[in-house]
């Protein structure tokens, strides 16, 4: 059984206590209503549904009766059941004779279906916004103390006419410059870092797999870390393992040829 | 003697609360700091006042009042998008200063960074700042992607706001390269000869390319105005445009992704 709220079942029997005082007071005009019609009378169930419950009983109780018989009676039940409700309109009728009852209480659990499920949230201040803080102020003594001691190179003025060799591109270029040494300067240049990018832009078009769990994409994971490999590894040989004349040289032996 | 001392000092610590009080009482203060702010009078922790810190505020509005518990954990972002950010500004105020003390000019360039290095309080320590903070980002803003990458964070809905992420990348990198130009010593000289022959491989229109980004056939003066303008105003301009939607795209795309 359904549990029915405080408020609810308190107003219910208000109503309750308020209609059997009505029907008290009811009770002297009403006396001269016919013996047999006090449950009618009490009723607030609309005279014309009444009418066509009356019709229906009597039709089904003279199943074998003649038609005109069962018709006749049912016109009969039809005026007296008229006259009776509306002799007797119940106190605490709404507008045009109706009233609401509490039939009963739904719990929203049994009818709605909640989709969404409750997310374990913490406030922003002061649980994110301090780790951010303390992330900015870590990075910036890093930097800060990192600049105290290293200085950003400065070599001497530019000067055309006087090529240093070897000639390397900023650090994130010597990917592609290493593969200069692969490829015609055209794939190498332009086309592979081009094709690259926009294969990276249009990844989430291309994998269709709607799944975030690592054990579902090992595909998409495996491509992903050779290319972050690659990229790494062709980036550190053009850093460090290259020497004049783009000739393979180990940094041990030959000594660095990279500035930052 | 202590009992005078340890008077006197509690009557400092009176007076410094009085004035305090009467400090945060006056129109002038409540008209800066905004109901919920921590430096108001009366700041309670409570969490009404927790979404007021955050709602109340233009900058710490870019986050949301609350977000989900895994999110806060550094193992899981590992702060690179925030630090990125972070990085960008520490560029921009150390950028600004650099600004008051360089000539793009073929002539001057070279002498203001030698003169900022040597005769500026602090030049060259905010000069190697700029200079690692910038290698830095790079590096972060790579691996903030490989991060999203590796949580399958660029999957619906968020698949737009990975190809800005890529732009936000490409910029970087631009706006990386074309700093690289301005000391103007061989070391950029050269690097930068170096990546625009590499572009000057585009085909088709491969020499035209190169001719815009020069400002001529070879690199020069017209060159280092080109890049500087690039390098302090258009690419900032751009890349805050887009980081701008990219920020406001992860909290419209529902916040940040995960838990695996």
């Amino acid at each position: 059984m359904t549990e029915i709220p405080e408020h609810l079942r308190k107003r219910a029997e208000e109503a309750r206590a308020k209609a059997a005082a009505a029907k008290a007071d009811d009770a002297a005009p009403a006396a001269d209503a016919p013996a047999g019609e006090p449950s009618a009378a009490e009723s607030k169930i609309p005279a014309h549904l009444l009418e066509r419950a009356k019709a229906a009983r009597t039709k089904a109780a003279g199943g074998e009766t003649s038609s005109e018989g069962s018709s006749g009676g049912a016109v009969a039940t039809a005026t007296t059941g008229g006259a009776v409700a509306t002799a007797t309109l119940p106190v605490a009728a709404g507008p045009g004779g109706h009233t609401q009852r509490l039939l009963t209480v739904v719990k929203s659990g049994s009818i709605q279906d909640v989709k969404a499920t409750p997310q374990d949230k913490v406030h922003v201040w002061p649980h994110l916004l301090s780790i951010e803080f303390v992330a900015a102020l870590a990075c910036l003594a890093f930097v800060l103390i990192f600049s105290i001691f290293v200085n950003a190179p400065l070599l001497e003025l530019a000067n055309i006419n006087k090529t240093p060799n070897p000639s390397k591109a900023p650090w994130y270029f010597l990917g592609l410059q290493e593969m200069l040494s692969m490829f015609d300067p055209m794939v190498a240049g332009v086309l592979l870092p081009g094709i690259g990018l926009g294969a990276l832009a249009c990844a989430p078009y291309i994998d269709k797999n709607p799944s975030t769990k690592p054990e579902d994409r090992k595909f998409a994971i495996s491509l992903f870390t050779i290319f972050v490999m690659a990229c790494a590894t062709l980036t550190i040989i053009g850093s460090f393992f290259r020497g004049p004349g783009q000739l393979f040289v180990f940094p041990w032996a030959s000594g660095l040829f990279f500035e930052l | 003697m202590a009992k005078t001392m340890q008077n006197k000092g509690g009557g400092i610590s009176d007076k410094l609360g009085a004035t305090t009080d009467k400090m945060q009482a006056s129109q002038a203060w409540n008209s800066i700091f905004r109901p919920g702010s921590i430096f108001r009078k009366g700041y309670t922790d409570s969490p009404r006042n927790r979404s007021y810190v955050i709602m109340n505020s233009v900058l710490y509005h870019l986050h949301p009042v609350k977000v989900k518990r895994h999110a806060v954990k550094v193992s899981y972002t590992l702060c690179f998008g925030g630090l990125s950010f972070f990085l960008f500004i520490l560029l921009t105020v150390t950028g600004i200063f650099l600004m008051f003390f360089y000539r793009p000019t073929a002539a001057q360039a070279w002498n203001d960074i030698y003169t900022l290095q040597t005769s500026v309080t602090f030049g060259l320590l905010v000069r190697n700042m700029h200079r690692w903070a910038a290698h830095l980002m790079v590096l972060s803003v790579f691996l903030h992607m490989a991060r999203v990458f590796y949580h399958g964070a660029y999957k619906p809905p968020r698949e737009f706001n990975w190809v800005i992420g890529i732009v936000l990348l490409l910029l970087t990198l631009l706006l990386s390269f074309t700093g690289y130009l301005l000391p103007w010593d061989q070391l950029a000289l050269w690097a930068v000869t170096v990546g625009t022959n590499m572009m000057g491989y585009t085909p088709v229109f491969g020499n035209q390319v190169r001719f815009v980004l020069l400002g001529g056939a070879e690199i020069g003066t017209d060159t280092l105005l080109r890049w500087y303008v690039l390098h302090v105003l258009m690419l900032p301009f751009v890349i805050v445009i887009f980081m701008a939607v990219h920020f406001w795209r992860v909290r419209k795309d529902g916040g940040i992704s995960g838990p695996l």
